[in-house]
């Protein structure tokens, strides 16, 4: 009896803050009207045909591709490193794991902020490439900006979860393999990798998500130029307080995310991806 | 031979790539010069502007409080609902872990404009409050996920015996539970400060007219350009991230090593 009670406020907390806030942006996105009256809120399809305009379709298009390409970047950069921190000695590799996080729980607007100053056209890589006597290069703001600052900020959630998977591999199968005769390549193929495909699967999961979502890594790497999904929805509740509209974009974005999720899911068919959390 | 030095390469090249930008911010926060890339002669003139800005201190107040009555009210909750989800039947169970994922998964800035939505529609006006409540919301799930696994390792008829000796249910709680789930609550609300002390997205939409947390305040600064300012705050921020995260890790390998010594 006491048992049930215990978890009430916790319930109660996550009715109200959690769940009915998701069901509010979903009715505020079939709706119209002034969203502190609710009775004079009337149902349409207005919001989401508004999107389909070229120009927000094309804010969405470059957001997926975006986020794509610094997940392909995270995978391809992030994979060997969670091999080498796998098959490293117990002793060193405590701290060089440790030294991969350390970064990460630094304040994400700060290590984004870094950039600013590295990328500007007063910054560090230009001022040495004067140096060299070289032409200076416009490297902020444009969408190589956004991607480098995506990738530097989400490699760890790739390379984490890929080096928890990997470290639990049983490393007698893959002496098993050595023995019946395969070389280091046929071994990787066969065997490491498809064992660390749920590792992979969460990785690009996590890197993707709130690398499609962002808006500040676009604010102060890409300029206002560059608009992405998440700028967009900023911009809808803050700016233009269009919540119907902010609030159907939102809910199109959960829907790419989730799509994505589940495509991912299928390579996953155990489900016991090596989550970070 | 070959191989291992390629491996040293890539791995030093990586955290060349993680480390390089925070220490060029750590470097810079000490020149006196206030345009980039050159360096002008060591100062401290940054850090003492950073103290004296009104704005910014009244932020990292903000950000400091909110930090800790969040992890305390999100702490008190989230273990009070570990217990009662651990004690469920498998239905209610499910049903309630799933809802713990819920915020995990979420991306921020959903969490944020949900919250938001929610405080428009009741008719809230923002502020401390809000911000408050929602960070406490995006906790929760994070003391529930640490305290969890502590209670599955817990014997439960230890409990049933102290009752069985007379202790009240409180009274067995207080002295045989709480003291063998104190290391995963201790966890989960320093995961619960911290996640707190860094949050900017769900901030970002649920603060109201003048109260701004350092996220806050690091954004609308660096989105007017460079500020040495910020690059003083940073290495302050970099060194309390370093030793907490430092005071974590020893804190857990001292459990290890405690679990080794009885077994």
């Amino acid at each position: 009896m006491k048992k049930n009670i215990v978890s009430f406020p916790y319930l109660i907390w996550m009715i109200i803050f959690t769940v009915f806030p998701l069901l509010l942006v979903l009715f505020f996105s079939f709706t119209e009207g002034n969203v502190q009256k609710i009775s004079e809120l009337r149902f349409t399809l207005d919001n989401f045909k508004r999107f389909m305009q070229p120009n927000y379709i094309n804010v969405l298009g470059r957001s997926a591709a975006l986020a794509l390409v610094s997940t392909i970047i995270c995978l391809i950069l992030g994979y060997p490193m969670a091999m080498i921190l796998a098959n490293m000695e117990e002793k060193k590799r405590k701290f060089l794991v440790l030294l991969f996080i350390v970064p990460m729980w630094m304040n994400f607007l700060l290590r984004t902020y870094a950039w600013m100053t590295l990328l500007g056209k007063q910054g560090l890589i230009n001022r040495f490439l004067e140096f060299l006597g070289l032409p200076t290069l416009n490297l902020l703001y444009n969408n190589g900006a956004v991607i480098l600052g995506m990738v530097y900020n989400f490699l760890p959630f790739m390379v984490l979860p890929i080096y928890t998977v990997l470290s639990k591999i049983d490393k007698s199968i893959i002496e098993a393999a050595e023995d019946l005769g395969s070389n280091r390549v046929t071994v990787f193929r066969k065997i490491i990798f498809p064992l660390s495909i749920p590792g992979v699967v969460s990785g690009i999961t996590m890197v993707f998500m709130p690398a499609v979502s962002t808006f500040v890594i676009s604010r102060l790497l890409g300029g206002n130029r560059y608009m992405l999904i998440g700028n967009l929805i900023e911009q809808q509740f803050l700016t233009v307080y269009d919540w119907h509209f902010g609030s159907a974009i939102s809910i199109i974005m959960m829907i790419m995310i989730l799509i994505a999720m589940a495509f991912m899911e299928k390579f996953d068919k155990d489900k016991e991806g090596g989550r970070i959390w | 031979m070959v191989e291992k030095w390629i491996k040293r390469f890539y791995a030093f090249l990586l955290y060349l790539f993680l480390y390089a930008p925070i220490i060029v911010l750590i470097v810079y926060s000490f020149n006196s010069s206030k345009s980039r890339g050159k360096w002008e002669g060591f100062t401290l003139k940054w850090y003492v502007e950073l103290f004296k800005d009104r704005q910014i201190m009244e932020a990292l107040y903000y950000t400091v409080l909110v930090a800790f009555l969040a992890s305390i009210i999100a702490t008190i909750i989230g273990t009070l609902a570990a217990i009662g989800i651990h004690d469920a039947g498998p239905v209610k169970k499910k049903l309630l872990l799933n809802l713990n994922y819920l915020p995990v998964l979420n991306p921020d800035i959903v969490t944020g404009v949900a919250l938001m939505s929610l405080y428009i529609f009741v008719g809230k006006q923002m502020g401390l409050v809000t911000m408050l409540l929602s960070h406490i919301t995006f906790n929760v799930p994070y003391v529930v996920l640490s305290v969890l696994p502590k209670l599955k390792q817990l014997n439960k008829h230890l409990a049933e015996a102290a009752m069985d000796l007379g202790a009240t249910p409180f009274y067995a709680f207080r002295k045989v539970v709480l003291p063998e789930i104190m290391p995963g609550i201790v966890s989960g609300a320093l995961i619960a400060f911290t996640m707190s002390i860094d949050d900017f997205v769900i901030s970002f939409f649920t603060t109201g007219s003048g109260v701004q947390n350092l996220s806050i305040k690091i954004f609308s600064m660096a989105r007017r350009g460079l500020n040495p300012k910020i690059n003083a705050l940073s290495t302050l921020m970099f060194l309390t991230v370093l030793i907490l995260l430092l005071i974590i890790n020893r804190k857990s390998s001292l459990e290890i090593k405690g679990k080794d010594d009885v077994a």
